[in-house]
């Protein structure tokens, strides 16, 4: 009796806790509804199924619980539910498997015209790069990385003397334009993370990751490591906001090229060497 | 198979070959200590796997005091939250969980349920344990060395494993981790082969391979997984140690450490994640099978009911072993490998689901129509039932690839392993050892000391790790020791952890029951006489209890029928041992 009561509460609880309590996702802020529409599908269906097998446990062992004198069935198999049970589940399994890779195409598809923005991680604090005019990221290699070039950018590549570095400072993007987040690491893997996009990505050293996302609200957003980088992983913080075109275009005006940053840091060792 | 499984007779050929001469221990030393008897062996991995669980059990606590209440306990700074995760987690999967399912159960049952005198090779068996010791030695002295054990997270991703930035990266922490794994799998592999060689060779006339326990096909068929999806492990480890000592760039792409940049260059950190998740992924079913094939006999044993769907049972366990090699990547989503990677492992990884619901369904409709004894493995199986149901449906969320996203390295994922892959097989574990305790020492386990142990586990473990899954949808980023100052985490969420850490506290306290209820029965429990649960299979037919060595006194057990006569209509008792070959006469044995 107990034992039923405990199964029956345990589902019962479990389904009040999912509506009552208040912890549940962030207000979304990109184009990646498609994901939380996923998660509730698989929500719905796999509530259901665990609601159901709980449910009839409870009964099983409400109802058929030892009694003098009574013996159990001897049923060694039953091919016809077995084979039912399985094809039930089966389409369960494809109903949320379908519209999940359906959603992984969208996501690992990058539209042409997205802008690229590149994330550099390092411990413990974010760095970012904007192409200039030319719309191209000049090449990079953390080996080219130092004082005066902490991006790494090649200096011999004329595509990259006129990208924007932002070193340690806000990230702004403008509102509703596809962007093309390329992530780069120096050091070790980071992960770049903001909760309201839905979307993230390990940054991974040696190597250029991605991935892809349309900012649909202004606002200020917390960027958070989310790949355990060291021991100041949990304070691995910076800030993202999304601005209007307007407010972006404003922004944009203050930031230094990496030709700028590159003259001006090697103008200032010279005077700290000569004083 | 051409026997009909649930169905008894068919033809026992005569022994083919005479039995071996048993190794005849000379002096307490070699009866107790360096022993050759699996049994011994058994209790032996038992008593060190529980030994430094209890080690895990109270860095779980460390955590806990952390993350209920940040900022209160000033020796707990980063350094050391990384430390006691990564142990706590280490400790849990391989020096816990591993070791005890296949060491211990697979020692003790294997031989005993499969009618054998003792494994195969006992030498190697014997030194399968003693390896292991060292091994774990080895991890405790990294608490001991200056800069402490490495906090690298239990998945020890180079380069942050291998530099300043982590905890004992420069120190001796992670050399004494990777030394100590390839000790773990180098005697693991000794006491693997004899598991596997034992199942195939050791079986006593009669036992058929569609006749033996799921136990059995549980713990075979993880071993077979262990033997092949360890060196993967074992060569990340050679190749990790060889970055951090001979400098080597396996694993090292060119890179900065703290503003400096070091020799290596070329190495790739994915490499490594899919060698780790190569063995990482099979490792969950490493642990899930044993736990699978053990709780398919309790709930059989305590409903008086054949397991149903036995076949199904056991083509259930091949193929999810079989399956769980190729699904290692979808711990690797957002690692930055090919995008299209998700759709393959995406999709292996559901279907893998299929399998395993049908073990689900099984079990339930074992109990369905059954003659359900309340008895303490029988509670802790419905509790297994439970957890492992709510873990494996959130696998659903997480094996999505594109639901994963939102929720990888979040505070989902913790909920998830812990409930699938923690508190479900220990809930097995913990049954069992109430189901086989009688067998082993000869006494029953305390009925109320096993209640109160009960209750407060399973209800406290899913307070514990249900509403964790909501702080990962919140957002709450994984292995952070404080979520800090952040904007879209409400102040709520403090509370929900500081219940979380005083639930937690509150089930620690109850292991310590079940731990003194271990000791105290050894002497004042019931006795249990030979079969108490009057159970089918051959472990409870032995001539003495506990068994000795040699386990079955002068002659083997004939095996006549498969382990899952219960409640068979006209049999004299609810229950025919599979070496009972009623309602024929017994085979007549060779002089």
């Amino acid at each position: 009796m107990t034992v039923a009561l405990v199964l029956v509460l345990v589902v019962v609880g479990s389904i009040l806790f999912h509506i009552l309590s208040p912890w549940w996702w962030t207000p979304l802020a990109s184009n990646w509804g498609y994901i939380d529409d996923t998660i509730i599908i698989t929500f719905w269906i796999t509530g259901a199924v665990f609601t159901a097998v709980v449910l009839f446990m409870a009964w099983c062992v409400l109802r058929y619980r030892h009694r003098e004198g009574v013996r159990a069935a001897y049923q060694p198999e039953n091919k016809k539910l077995e084979t039912w049970l399985t094809i039930g589940t089966a389409v369960g399994v494809a109903a949320m498997l379908a519209p999940g890779l359906y959603v992984w195409a969208h996501f690992i598809t990058v539209p042409d015209g997205a802008a690229e923005v590149e994330v550099v991680g390092q411990q413990w604090q974010w760095n970012f790069r904007l192409p200039g005019e030319d719309g191209k990221l000049g090449r990079s290699d953390a080996r080219l990385v130092s004082f005066e070039n902490p991006l790494g950018i090649d200096p011999d590549d004329p595509a990259g003397q006129d990208d924007l570095v932002i070193e340690a400072a806000d990230l702004h993007l403008p509102v509703d334009k596809p962007v093309k987040m390329v992530l780069r690491s120096i050091d070790v893997l980071h992960d770049f993370y903001v909760p309201e996009f839905r979307a993230k990505m390990d940054m991974v050293p040696g190597m250029v990751t991605y991935f892809w996302l349309t900012p649909t609200r202004t606002g200020t957003f917390e960027i958070l490591c989310a790949e355990l980088c060291g021991v100041s992983h949990g304070f691995m913080r910076g800030t993202l906001m999304v601005d209007t075109e307007q407010d972006y275009r404003a922004w944009l005006q203050g930031q230094s090229t990496f030709a700028q940053l590159s003259g001006s840091r090697q103008t200032g060792m010279v005077e700290e060497a000569g004083q | 198979m051409v026997d009909a499984t649930h169905r008894a007779g068919g033809v026992i050929p005569p022994a083919e070959v005479p039995e071996l001469e048993l190794y005849h221990p000379k002096s307490w030393w070699t009866t107790y200590v360096f022993s050759q008897d699996a049994k011994v062996i058994a209790i032996q991995y038992a008593g060190t796997a529980m030994a430094i669980g209890l080690v895990a059990l109270m860095l779980s606590w460390l955590i806990r005091l952390q993350l209920g209440f940040p900022g209160t306990f000033d020796f707990i700074t980063p350094d050391a939250y990384y430390q006691f995760v990564t142990m706590h987690g280490m400790i849990m999967v391989i020096y816990l969980l591993t070791a005890l399912f296949l060491g211990g159960f697979g020692n003790y049952l294997i031989p005993l349920m499969v009618g054998a005198r003792d494994m195969v090779f006992p030498y190697a068996n014997m030194l399968s344990y003693w390896i292991y010791l060292l091994a774990v030695l080895v991890l405790v002295a990294s608490f001991f060395v200056p800069g402490g054990p490495t906090g690298a997270g239990w998945t020890l991703y180079p380069p942050q494993a291998l530099l300043n930035g982590t905890p004992g990266g420069q120190e001796l922490g992670i050399i004494l981790m990777l030394v100590s794994l390839i000790l773990f799998i180098i005697g693991f592999t000794m006491g693997g082969l004899n598991y596997v060689v034992t199942v195939l060779q050791g079986r006593t006339r009669g036992m058929t391979l569609m006749r033996m326990p799921l136990t059995v096909w549980g713990i075979f068929t993880a071993t077979v997984m262990a033997l092949l999806a360890f060196p993967a492990l074992f060569v990340a480890c050679v190749m990790m140690l060889f970055d951090r000592v001979l400098g080597t760039s396996f694993f090292m792409p060119a890179l900065v450490e703290m503003g400096e940049l070091t020799s290596h260059g070329g190495g790739s950190p994915i490499l490594f994640q899919h060698l780790f998740w190569f063995f990482g992924h099979p490792e969950v079913y490493i642990v899930a099978l044993p736990a699978f094939g053990i709780v398919s006999d309790l709930i059989s044993t305590h409903a008086r009911k054949n397991i149903f769907g036995y076949r199904m049972m056991v083509w259930a366990i091949v193929i999810i072993g079989a399956l769980s090699f190729v699904v290692w990547a979808h711990h690797m989503y957002v690692s930055g490998m090919h995008p299209l990677f998700g759709f393959f492992f995406a999709t292996t990884t559901l279907i893998i689901a299929v399998p395993t619901a049908i073990k689900v369904y099984n079990w339930i409709l074992t109990l369905w129509r059954g003659d359900i004894h309340l008895t303490l493995p029988m509670l802790f199986a419905l509790a297994f039932i439970v957890t492992f149901l709510n873990g494996g449906l959130t696998g659903l969320f997480l094996g999505n690839v594109v639901v994963d996203v939102p929720l990888s390295d979040t505070m989902f994922v913790v909920a998830h392993f812990h409930m699938v892959m923690g508190v479900a097989p220990i809930l097995v574990i913990f049954g069992a050892i109430y189901h086989w305790y009688p067998k082993i020492t000869g006494r029953m386990l305390n009925q109320q000391l096993g209640l109160f142990h009960f209750w407060v586990t399973f209800v406290g473990a899913y307070a514990i790790f249900f509403p964790m899954h909501y702080l990962g949808l919140v957002g709450a980023p994984r292995r952070y020791p404080e979520l800090g100052g952040t904007a879209f985490i409400p102040e709520s969420v403090a509370d929900l952890n500081a219940f979380i850490s005083i639930t937690a506290f509150v089930v620690g306290f109850a292991q310590l029951v079940f731990l003194f209820n271990l000791i105290w029965s050894l002497r004042y429990g019931k006795e249990a006489g030979p079969n108490p649960w009057r159970a089918t299979t051959l472990e409870w037919q032995t001539p003495t209890t506990p068994p000795p060595h040699g386990n079955w006194g002068d002659e083997r057990p004939v095996v006549y029928r498969w382990a899952y006569d219960y409640s068979v209509p006209g049999a004299p008792q609810d229950f025919i041992p599979q070496n009972d070959p009623w309602p024929d006469k017994p085979l007549t044995r060779p002089a």
